[in-house]
């Protein structure tokens, strides 16, 4: 009986508390109206925060120095940061809540889940949205979310990378595709096999997972021999990569390796030694000598006095790309804005991008290494 | 043809591989009954100290045979220091305690050794130095079979034969024999059991630190965890085999190395352990105590 009696009075407390709250919402948004609402949502706090705090960093820092020289076209602009702890069935409330506060543009969100069910809520505001962390490769190539930009590469994207490197460049014909049956390695995998029968210019000679951890891969380092095939394109980490190099390379075979940046690590060119010579692996792209990169990483650690978390350089692009866009639009209406990212290049710590009709920043990508003399060095 | 060979070539060296670790569990299971789970673990510790020793020895410029044998003797000595210990302090104790007690100790031990091998030394892969060099003889077949597999059949097969030698001839094999058979029969005739059981840990430490030397340097890389994966599949391998019989787990290790290559070979690498697993259960269906084990009889 007593949790009877308990409850209409929490609801109760809730209630009120959440009426104080709108009321004492209504007169902050009834003033902001000749700013421009420039929405922050992401993970903000729970296990994923790490990922979704930089980017709350680097929206503060590109704003308010922004503001500091007049703001766009004489308007100031106003944050509003909303967290949705990287979980969906909070996002859309996010979304909501966001709306209602008739935001202009929105950095996020930070979780491909989330960003995905929060989507249709911004797409029927016709709020445009910008993230610097979801990768998944649907978001943009569904083609169901034209308000939705993204400044990281997506998941496929390596993939790519590694397949038409193997097809255009080194011009192979049988590619034998191996991954470590994990999310990330067989994701990509499936990815690669699909660019390559697509692409029509190879042939996927053989597709299969491998137990990482397993003593000896000689068996199905055998089986790639007798597939006959040209290239290995393995998705994976650097374990079972060196070993299958190393088999290979026991056997005498001179098959060309490709993976991903899951094996571009000094790990592997340091445990597999010698055999490592001549293998390929995508990697982010290198921004470490664009001078913008450096001044936002500085930015950060003067006005936080600590270094810049994960997505850091994503987010202020996407901010500086948003917010640059709006100005050239001289508004915030979708189609205007939609119009000036496609349209205008912009210069940003992750390099002068602009967005293609899908949403994916151009210039924005994996880059081929290949070890040479004991080091990952860009190849083109 | 050729990829028959090959893949059976391939199966026998994984089957070497698992039988060289299995030969402890069983060795273990056949005197006092448990399944030293830690086993694995000895393992991964003798190749621990093998890279050390040898990277050590290799900054000195000492040959490459000179490492081989101290790095394996250092390891040697190392693991049954270790397995000594572990026996004495885990499963002494625990002698006269319900079989379960001593099971859920080894587990522990092998939780423990990782983990302090894992903080004593690094969670990082280690590139372990190639101990096993490419034989010129070998330079024909090396696209076939390697040298190190070659290394790794015969280390197997004589180290197979010694301990057979061993139990069948020698004092202490004929103490570790009764001990298998009857413990309290055994110390009645005046063997000193504790004794006895310490040495079986020992020689089975051995063999897993000689296992891992030539397995690492097979492999090329060394973590704390190489002996969880390894040691679960010799451990297979020996109840394949019959769990006790040292036969039987260098014959259960080959069966499971061999389907295991030839699932990948002619299926997919996806399934070789489906394949392995379901062999297992199919073997036990038929034969409860393993191909050579003997069917337990209740002592009353």
């Amino acid at each position: 009986m007593k949790v009877h009696i308990k409850t209409p009075k929490k609801i109760q407390a809730l209630v009120s508390a959440a009426v104080v709250g709108l009321s004492m919402m209504i007169p902050v948004a009834g003033m902001a109206g000749d700013t421009i609402k420039l929405g922050v949502a992401g993970a903000h706090s729970g296990d994923l925060a790490s990922y979704g705090l930089p980017t709350v960093n680097a929206a503060k820092i590109v704003v308010a120095e922004l503001n500091a020289k007049g703001g766009i076209n004489g308007k100031q602009v106003e944050l509003l940061i909303e967290d949705d702890a990287c979980k969906p069935e909070v996002a859309t409330n996010t979304a909501t809540k966001l709306v209602s506060q008739k935001v202009d543009v929105v950095i996020g969100h930070i979780c491909s889940g989330a960003t995905k069910a929060a989507l249709p809520i911004y797409k029927a505001a016709g709020v445009v949205l910008i993230s610097p962390s979801a990768t998944s490769p649907d978001l943009t190539q569904s083609g169901e979310y034209p308000n939705f930009f993204r400044t990281i590469a997506s998941d496929d994207m390596q993939a790519r990378a590694e397949v038409d490197y193997a097809t255009n460049v080194l011009g192979v014909k049988k590619i034998a595709v191996i991954h470590d049956k994990g999310d990330y390695g067989k994701g990509l995998a499936e990815f690669a096999k699909g660019f390559i029968e697509k692409s029509g210019k190879a042939e996927v000679a053989l597709f299969e997972g491998v137990t990482p951890g397993a003593v000896d891969y000689s068996a199905i380092v055998q089986k790639i021999k007798q597939s006959q095939a040209d290239a290995v394109i393995f998705g994976g980490y650097h374990p079972e990569a060196s070993k299958i190099v190393s088999m290979m390379r026991k056997k005498r075979m001179d098959t060309v390796f490709l993976s991903d940046d899951g094996v571009k690590d000094d790990t592997f060119i340091k445990v597999a030694g010698k055999d490592a010579e001549g293998v390929y692996a995508t990697g982010p792209q290198d921004n470490s000598k664009n001078p913008l990169s450096q001044a936002a990483k500085d930015a950060h650690k003067k006005t936080f006095s600590s270094d810049a978390g994960a997505f850091y350089e994503n987010a202020y692009s996407a901010t500086v790309a948003i917010l640059n866009a709006i100005e050239k639009a001289d508004s915030t209406e979708i189609a205007a804005v939609t119009k000036a990212l496609q349209a205008e290049k912009v210069e940003t710590p992750v390099g002068s991008i602009n967005f293609d009709a899908k949403g994916d920043a151009v210039g924005v990508g994996f880059a081929m290494y290949q070890v040479r003399n004991g080091q990952f060095v860009e190849v083109k | 043809m050729d990829y028959f060979i090959e893949l059976f070539l391939s199966g026998l060296t994984r089957g070497s591989i698992y039988a060289l670790i299995a030969l402890g569990y069983t060795m273990v299971y056949g005197i006092i009954g448990l399944i030293n789970f830690a086993h694995g673990e000895i393992y991964m510790i003798g190749a621990f100290t093998s890279f050390i020793v040898a990277t050590v020895l290799s900054i000195y410029g000492f040959p490459l045979l000179a490492i081989v044998i101290v790095a394996g003797v250092a390891a040697a000595i190392w693991s049954s220091a270790y397995g000594y210990t572990v026996e004495k302090i885990a499963y002494k104790p625990l002698r006269r305690a319900p079989r379960l007690a001593p099971l859920i100790s080894a587990i522990g031990m092998s939780i423990f050794l990782q983990n302090y091998v894992l903080l004593a030394q690094t969670s990082d892969f280690l590139p372990f130095p190639e101990l096993i060099p490419e034989f010129a003889f070998m330079e024909p077949v090396a696209h076939i079979i390697g040298s190190s597999d070659l290394v790794i059949l015969v280390a197997t097969t004589v180290v197979m034969l010694a301990l057979t030698l061993l139990i069948k001839f020698t004092k202490i094999g004929k103490a570790m024999r009764a001990t298998a058979q009857d413990k309290t029969m055994a110390l009645l005739v005046g063997i000193n059991v504790d004794r006895v059981i310490s040495a079986t840990f020992i020689i089975g430490s051995a063999l897993a630190a000689i296992g891992g030397l030539l397995i690492a340097s097979h492999i090329g890389q060394i973590n704390f965890a190489i002996g969880f994966l390894a040691g679960i599949k010799a451990f297979t391998a020996a109840v394949l085999g019959g769990i006790g019989s040292i036969p039987g787990a260098v014959l259960g290790s080959l069966i499971l190395g061999l389907t295991e290559s030839f699932a990948t070979g002619y299926v997919s690498s996806d399934y070789e352990d489906v394949f392995a697993f379901s062999l297992l259960v199919l073997i036990l269906i038929f034969k409860p105590s393993g191909l050579l084990g003997k069917a337990e009889t209740k002592k009353v």
